[in-house]
């Protein structure tokens, strides 16, 4: 095998640029002659949006052209489209109201965008901006889920067919439920909120236009995920431009966590504008911009119960979720709260019986979409914390009720009653590996030695499994998906061996232009220096879906791997030519293409030489060239799981709780890197414990957002976080060539409940039963305080 | 949210009455106060440069009254718009009592709202900021109409003449003249709290 193929920590390719400031990210770029676009966005939760007199900002120094949403109507412009339509549970349509560039008629959250400034300069067209006189008449706003569904709530959409739902959807068999639940000898309940993020990529989103007038052709630069959904999108439904006449490219991009999956209203407002006004269009979002109009993630409410039996078996889960969708339907956002999130809730668990019902609702915020586990990270808080709560009302060991109720590992593949079907696992191997990494056998010990000085110590556990590379693509497009869930790769030999690979899985932190050359390495034996991998261009890579859902080794890597086979294949019958044997004959093993049973042997730089030069080549049978692509459409998603075990210790004077020791053991199918693979889990747990301890995003009742910045959203910091403790137990996914999963998002998906299991341990002598995120300081004080009072009553 | 607050003003409400008769006293005890104006009898406009937290921005405040019960109380009402920095809005419920000690006592109310890049940066800011604008205010205030009230035994200025009629401004359809001054007082505080209070 080559040194650097499958299984080597290889140090990441693409670092060098990164670490030494010569990345090329959007931003970067400046185009001859480029206009700066400012964009006027709303103050206003909810308001009807009169009359725009541009005429002053228009007469201000610099400025090249104001645009509002009249004009984008006036050139027949198209809405944001919603790329995933969910069914009611009658079968109807869900409300899918129109999500304009600009927006007409009504304002409906803070950081709308209004109307667009084109100026020679920035500052020039920030100071025009604040010469538009806009009307704007206020309307009461709602941003929490429970209070957009009570009657007489303000309405975002007027005229919904059902006041703010968007869809009431369910998945299930209720009837079962209800049946298990008059069975069960007790039932565990819980009421929570998962709390809403805000994605907060280091790169904030750009957009630069340009429109070649000798041509027509567009050019987006833009950072996005995956370019090729957006062409599709903003070409087909938002500017109508044909495909071949737009160029979308994202260049190195600063990390996406979902945010930049979606199509923005800045990349369809500069590229058309690129075109109105002759000349390169460039936007880039302030950090406070990003907070307003970078799609966030997770809000739920939630309420489930647990049926059990006197075992400590579950028989039946119920569920019901309010959903926030913000303001509008976010390219993806119907699918987060449904496919990704009910479905997933069997977890790690035999559970028999599930019902799920899940109400999608407008409110006056930002539209929320997926972020980093997207649905399953809802699915597994949600589940993890009533287990625990189950494991307390049974008087049961947290680790026993786990283990008992766990998907054998011979039963695989396994049905869950909510479609999806696991087709490998071994939740045993992993829960078992953490809890002696962790040294859960010792953690008495550590708590009584905690109490001594003062501190509470907590440990908590998740065991969590997640559905990574959503597909196949006609099963996705029976449940709503408008788009294909495949993925394309095309390997390009160059006539002296090396290999440029053109993908359609952007790499934003992922590593691709690393693992991707192991692949190739591995496959056709020659070193990583002699690989490029290429992403991100329109005009370069045939097709592509993206980079999303942990997909791009399991569905994109698998491409890589189908056109490996095309390649070998034909080089194959190159070498079975110039060796003159039978290509059965031919074997290719270490970057040498040899005769069975002979000494003869070609290199393979030699075979792509001849593929190039084709002197001595079959011309009759065979077309010269070594270029192959692949498209490739999974059967099934892949389902990575793991256990996760996080350790706390709160000191009651100050409430603040400190992460002392976090240990992950995932399953993620086979592992190509493990470097990489351990950096991934370590960036999803610090978003984890984010999430857990420290993130929120704070609207107030009118629709105000309150944590606009870092002083009032708290990021993790490395000193929030412990020197994790990961390693993998693996079982190999059964549909894929290479038997990967995908690791992107497991930290962020396993740790939340973890470390809230954590904290509701450390605080179990004051009765705590939940505690909801983020458990933060003051939170913790209250209850440590109170608990005081009443010990002292 | 709501904000409510008291101040003890060591002025008989004559004296009270007569500096806010006053429009440069006004302009020079509201912090930050650029200008002053009058519009109706029941609205007036104010231009005050502000600093909140990291933010530093010039507000445009738009003030309304009504409820009105001279000298008892009013409900004022308003906004204040400060461009990029975002807007403040809300009203107060305020009332004008002597303490019979010769001091007046305001007691005030209010209801209101921040949005915009104030929302976002400062909310944790304004409570506090309001606070002590609004101190700052009624203790320059204070200092202020004290000063040429102090000089009520010297050869009256033309101010202190006019103190002992706090009288209606004549025009039937308008409010008193007092009336809507004494609102000025809180009208401080309106352009603080509309446009800092949370």
């Amino acid at each position: 095998m080559a040194v650097d193929g499958i299984g080597a920590a290889v140090r990441r390719k693409e670092d060098f640029r990164f670490l030494t400031g010569r990345g090329n990210y959007t931003d970067d770029i400046d185009r001859p002659n480029q206009t700066h676009a400012y964009i006027l966005r709303s103050q206003s939760a909810h308001a009807r949006l009169g009359k725009i007199d541009a005429s002053k900002a228009l007469k201000a120094p610099g400025v090249v052209a104001v645009f509002t949403g009249a004009d984008l109507a006036a050139d027949n412009v198209g809405g944001l489209p919603c790329g995933w339509g969910i069914k009611n549970k009658d079968g109807s349509a869900m409300h899918e109201p129109p999500h304009p560039v600009l927006a007409v008629g009504k304002v409906r959250h803070v950081g709308d965008p209004i109307a667009v400034v084109i100026a020679e300069t920035l500052a020039q067209a920030k100071d025009a901006a604040e010469l538009l006189k806009v009307e704007l008449s206020d309307l009461p706003a709602i941003s929490q889920v429970r209070d957009a569904i009570k009657p007489g709530a303000p309405v975002v959409h007027d005229g919904g067919p059902n006041g703010n739902i968007s869809f009431d959807w369910h998945i299930g068999d209720a009837d079962a439920v209800a049946a298990a639940f008059k069975k069960a000898h007790k039932v565990a309940k819980i009421d929570l909120v998962n709390n809403r993020l805000v994605a907060n990529a280091m790169e904030p989103r750009a957009a630069i236009g340009e429109f070649d007038r000798a041509t027509g052709d567009y050019t987006l630069y833009t950072t996005s995920q995956n370019p090729h959904v957006i062409r599709l999108l903003m070409g087909a439904f938002v500017l109508h431009i044909p495909e071949a006449k737009l160029r979308v490219f994202a260049p190195d991009v600063g990390g996406g966590f979902g945010s930049k999956i979606y199509h923005y209203a800045e990349e369809a407002l500069v590229t058309w504008a690129s075109a109105k006004v002759g000349r390169p269009v460039k936007w880039t979002a302030e950090r406070s911009e990003s907070f307003l109009s970078d799609a966030h993630g997770r809000d739920h409410v939630s309420h489930a119960e647990l049926a059990l039996d006197k075992d400590g078996k579950f028989l039946a889960l119920k569920v019901s979720t309010l959903s926030n969708m913000g303001a509008y339907l976010s390219t993806f956002a119907p699918a987060i709260p449904t496919y990704l999130y009910a479905t997933l809730l069997a977890g790690v668990y035999t559970t028999p019986a599930i019902y799920a019902e899940v109400k999608a609702i407008f409110t006056n915020t930002v539209p929320v979409d997926a972020y980093r586990g997207a649905g399953r990270p809802e699915a597994a808080f949600l589940l993890e914390r009533l287990v625990d709560i189950a494991a307390a009302e049974m008087g049961m060991d947290r680790v026993e009720i786990r283990k008992r109720n766990f998907i054998p590992t011979n039963a695989f593949p396994y049905q869950t009653p909510v479609a999806l079907q696991y087709d490998s696992g071994d939740y045993f191997a992993t829960l078992d590996g953490a809890l002696k990494l962790s040294e859960y056998s010792g953690f008495e010990a550590r708590r009584a030695e905690a109490k001594k000085r003062g501190k509470l110590r907590g440990i908590g556990i998740s065991t969590y499994v997640e559905a990574c590379g959503i597909a196949p693509s006609n099963i996705a497009g029976a449940l709503g998906a408008r788009a294909g869930l495949f993925e394309c790769a095309n390997v390009r030999v160059h006539p002296t061996g090396s290999v440029t690979l053109f993908t359609g899985c952007h790499s934003h932190g992922q590593g691709h232009e690393t693992t991707y050359a192991q692949l190739i390495a591995e496959r056709l034996g020659i070193g990583l220096d002699q690989i490029e991998v290429s992403h991100g261009d329109t005009n370069k890579i045939p097709f592509g879906m993206g980079t999303y859902g942990s997909r791009s080794l399991a569905v994109g890597g698998t491409a890589v791997v189908k056109a490996l086979d095309k390649i070998v294949a034909k080089a194959k019958k190159i070498a079975a030519h110039l060796m003159e044997a039978a290509e059965a004959d031919i074997e290719f093993k270490d970057g040498k293409f040899t005769v069975a049973g002979t000494d003869k042997s070609k290199a393979f730089g030699e075979i792509a030489l001849t593929a190039y030069v084709p002197h001595n080549f079959p011309l009759e049978t065979l077309e010269p060239g070594l270029d192959e692509t692949a498209f490739y459409d999974p059967k099934n998603f892949t389902f990575p799981g793991g256990a996760h075990i996080c350790e706390v210790e709160i000191d009651p004077d100050t409430g603040v709780t400190k992460v002392v020791n976090f240990t992950a053991v995932d399953d993620v199918g086979r592992v190509i890197n493990p470097m990489i693979v351990e950096g991934q889990v370590h960036g999803g747990v610090a978003q984890g414990i984010g999430q857990a301890l420290l993130e929120n995003c704070n609207y107030d009742d009118s629709g105000q957002l309150r944590s606009g910045s870092y002083m009032d959203y708290t990021m993790p910091r490395a000193d929030d976080l412990p020197s994790f403790k990961v390693a993998t137990a693996i079982t190999l996914c059964t549909h894929n060539p290479l038997g990967v999963k995908g690791v992107g998002e497991v930290g962020a998906i396993g740790s939340p409940p973890a470390v809230i299991n954590a904290v509701v341990d450390a605080l179990k002598d004051y009765g705590v039963r939940h505690i909801d995120m983020p458990a933060t300081p003051q939170k913790i004080w209250a209850i440590c305080n109170s608990g005081r009072r009443a010990a002292a009553e | 949210m709501n904000l409510s607050g008291e101040y003890r003003l060591p002025l008989p409400r004559r004296t009270v009455w007569a500096g806010l008769n006053d429009p440069d006293i006004l302009r020079q005890c509201i912090p930050g106060c650029e200008d002053l104006a009058k519009v109706s009898d029941t609205e007036l406009t104010a231009k005050v440069g502000l600093k909140i937290g990291p933010m530093t921005a010039k507000f445009t405040g738009k003030v309304t009254l009504s409820d009105l019960d001279p000298p008892n109380g009013y409900k004022i009402a308003g906004e204040g718009q400060g461009g990029v920095a975002g807007f403040g809005k809300g009203s107060a419920v305020v009332t004008l009592e002597e303490d019979g000690s010769g001091g007046t006592i305001l007691r005030y109310t209010a209801d209101s709202q921040v949005g915009g890049k104030m929302a976002q940066l400062g909310s944790r800011l304004i409570d506090a900021t309001a606070k002590k604008l609004a101190d700052e205010f009624f203790g320059k205030f204070a200092e202020t109409v004290a000063a040429p009230a102090s000089a009520d035994a010297a050869p009256a200025p033309a101010q202190s003449a006019e103190a002992p009629v706090p009288a209606a401004s004549g025009d039937a359809g308008g409010l008193p003249q007092s009336v809507w001054i004494a609102a000025l007082v809180v009208a401080v505080g309106a352009v603080l709290w509309m446009v800092l209070g949370n």
